[in-house]
């Protein structure tokens, strides 16, 4: 039980938690996200799109590691495109970067200790927010472990457990589910769900069906632009029997990919 | 702080048979949550069975916490926050120092050359500077990135870390040799800031580069060519050295918005 505090249950001033106008993001001289438009809320989505749609470079720049080259972007009510202080909106996100470097000597405690440490939170705070966080995502047993001896599936729990260890308002996942076991999957998927309840949370997948499990809204990029915004029930009723696929979700997500082709192509 | 309700009140708001509108209630239980002589007042007025149930329950929690797993030791962490620094910037200040070291017994063989030791002290400190802020070598660059800790203070740190070795190094190689103190220590620490204050506009690597072929090809070069100490290396010149590091310094401070994200150069 604690003291729940005046700055925490503050009504938002701010409609959307992610809010894009027409943005553009370069990736090196390429523009990969050009002109795109979103606006999400709380709840748990799921970003959908082929290869090279620019899924990774809207997730940095949605991270404030890249600064976008045109358009708005507005994160938790503050702008985030310009030469703003972004100090006040990084204390409210969390990422897990698709390449996802660390120090192969940290321990997963110090790891995400470290990470707590960049992320500003109280000192008192730290040690059991680091506990939690490492429960949340399956790891209390190899907390004490080195990085450098964790499977694939750990370390990429390892990097949930940073990216949530602050509480985020905005959760921005990219490829989290890639070498988790399907046991794995299914408490990764109960997690965001968990999470989704008052958090903005953004996963980038290939996983179709991960999207309509888990998610309660699927946003669909190809070339950079949004195609297409919906719930995961409205995704399936996209797809007809003709349409690649093996389960109706995934016939809703290839008809909606071939028909912007086709209108794209015109 | 709230006035204390009065007795009769908190024996109202203890006993549950008492009828207490619900302002007051609440009025009451704000004014608990800081005072705890009220508090203690409301424990001594509680019935035998919520006491007793009180102790059980601090029983149970006691018994918990001894049967539980001991709290993890606090490791010393300062030291292992900087681990990753300490071992990459390791082998370029082993290589400065040793490029020092090498500076010093040429002057000794050789006298009639101009101090190496002062013409190498300002781009001493740069390989390492470039190391210590580089998304080439940082594995988690782009963790630390988005993370509000990123940025000017996070760069000044590393660069001390730096400077900790490379000044006491100058220092020594200059009072082996001839060289002024001041002549040995001013550049370095100018150079450090013009490579920070360039670095801003065009990332800390390439400035590193830049500056450092710069002066090897304007000074070193013709130095030791025509074996003769440049102008502004000789005695006199040190105000000069100590006013462009202040402005730089203050040029770096006033752009400090600049170190906010990690640009492609870096």
């Amino acid at each position: 039980m604690r003291t729940v505090s005046a700055a925490e249950t503050a009504p938002t001033t701010h409609p959307w938690a992610v809010h894009a106008e027409g943005l553009r993001v370069r990736a090196g001289r390429h523009v990969a996200v050009d002109g795109l438009d979103l606006a999400l809320g709380t709840g748990v989505h799921g970003l959908l799109g082929p290869n090279g749609a620019g899924k990774t470079t809207l997730m940095r720049a949605l991270a404030t590691v890249l600064k976008p080259a045109g358009g708005k972007l507005t994160l938790l009510g503050e702008a985030v495109d310009g030469r703003g202080d972004l100090r006040r909106v990084r204390r409210g996100l969390g990422y897990l970067p698709q390449q996802f470097g660390f120090y192969p000597r940290f321990t997963v405690r110090e790891f995400v200790e470290y990470m707590a440490w960049l992320k500003e939170m109280p000192k008192t705070a730290i040690p059991g927010a680091t506990q939690r966080a490492i429960d949340r995502v399956g790891l209390t047993a190899k907390a004490g472990a080195r990085m450098k001896t964790l499977s694939g599936g750990m370390l990429r729990r390892a990097g949930i457990a940073q990216a949530i260890v602050n509480d985020p308002a905005v959760l921005l996942l990219d490829e989290p589910t890639v070498g988790l076991d399907p046991e794995q999957r299914l408490d990764f998927r109960e997690l965001l769900r968990d999470i989704g309840v008052d958090t903005c949370v953004l996963v980038s997948t290939h996983l179709v069906e991960d999207v309509v499990a888990a998610c309660s809204d699927v946003v669909l990029v190809s070339e950079g632009r949004l195609v297409y915004q919906g719930t995961p029930d409205d995704l399936v009723t996209q797809g007809g029997d003709g349409d690649p696929g093996d389960s109706p979700a995934e016939r809703g997500y290839s008809a909606l990919l071939r028909r912007h082709r086709a209108e794209a192509g015109r | 702080m709230t006035t204390h309700p009065s007795p009769a009140v908190i024996a109202r708001y203890t006993d549950r048979h008492a009828v207490l509108d619900e302002v007051t209630a609440w009025s009451v239980e704000v004014h608990l949550e800081e005072c705890t002589d009220c508090r203690a007042l409301v424990a001594q007025s509680t019935e035998d069975d919520s006491r007793d149930l009180l102790a059980s329950i601090a029983a149970g929690v006691d018994r918990g916490i001894a049967a539980g797993p001991a709290p993890e030791k606090r490791p010393g962490w300062a030291a292992a926050r900087h681990r990753w620094m300490v071992w990459r910037l390791a082998p370029w200040l082993i290589m400065t120092v040793a490029v020092l070291a090498c500076a010093v017994g040429l002057e000794a063989l050789q006298p009639s050359l101009p101090s190496l030791v002062a013409l190498l002290a300002p781009v001493a400190p740069l390989p390492a500077v470039a190391i210590a802020w580089s998304r080439r070598q940082d594995p988690a660059w782009e963790l630390i990135a988005g993370t509000p800790a990123a940025g000017l203070a996070m760069l000044l740190r590393r660069t001390a870390g730096v400077l900790v070795v490379v000044i006491p190094a100058l220092a020594v190689a200059s009072t082996r040799t001839q060289g002024s103190l001041a002549l040995t220590l001013l550049p370095c620490l100018a150079f450090t800031a013009a490579t920070i204050a360039v670095g801003g506009f065009i990332g800390v690597r390439r400035a590193a580069v830049t500056l450092g072929t710069a002066w090897a090809v304007a000074v070193i070069l013709p130095a030791v060519v025509t074996a003769e100490l440049p102008v502004m290396l000789r005695p006199g010149s040190s105000g000069g050295w100590a006013i462009v590091a202040l402005a730089l310094g203050g040029l770096v401070v006033a752009r400090s918005e600049n170190f906010r994200r990690l640009t492609s150069h870096d």
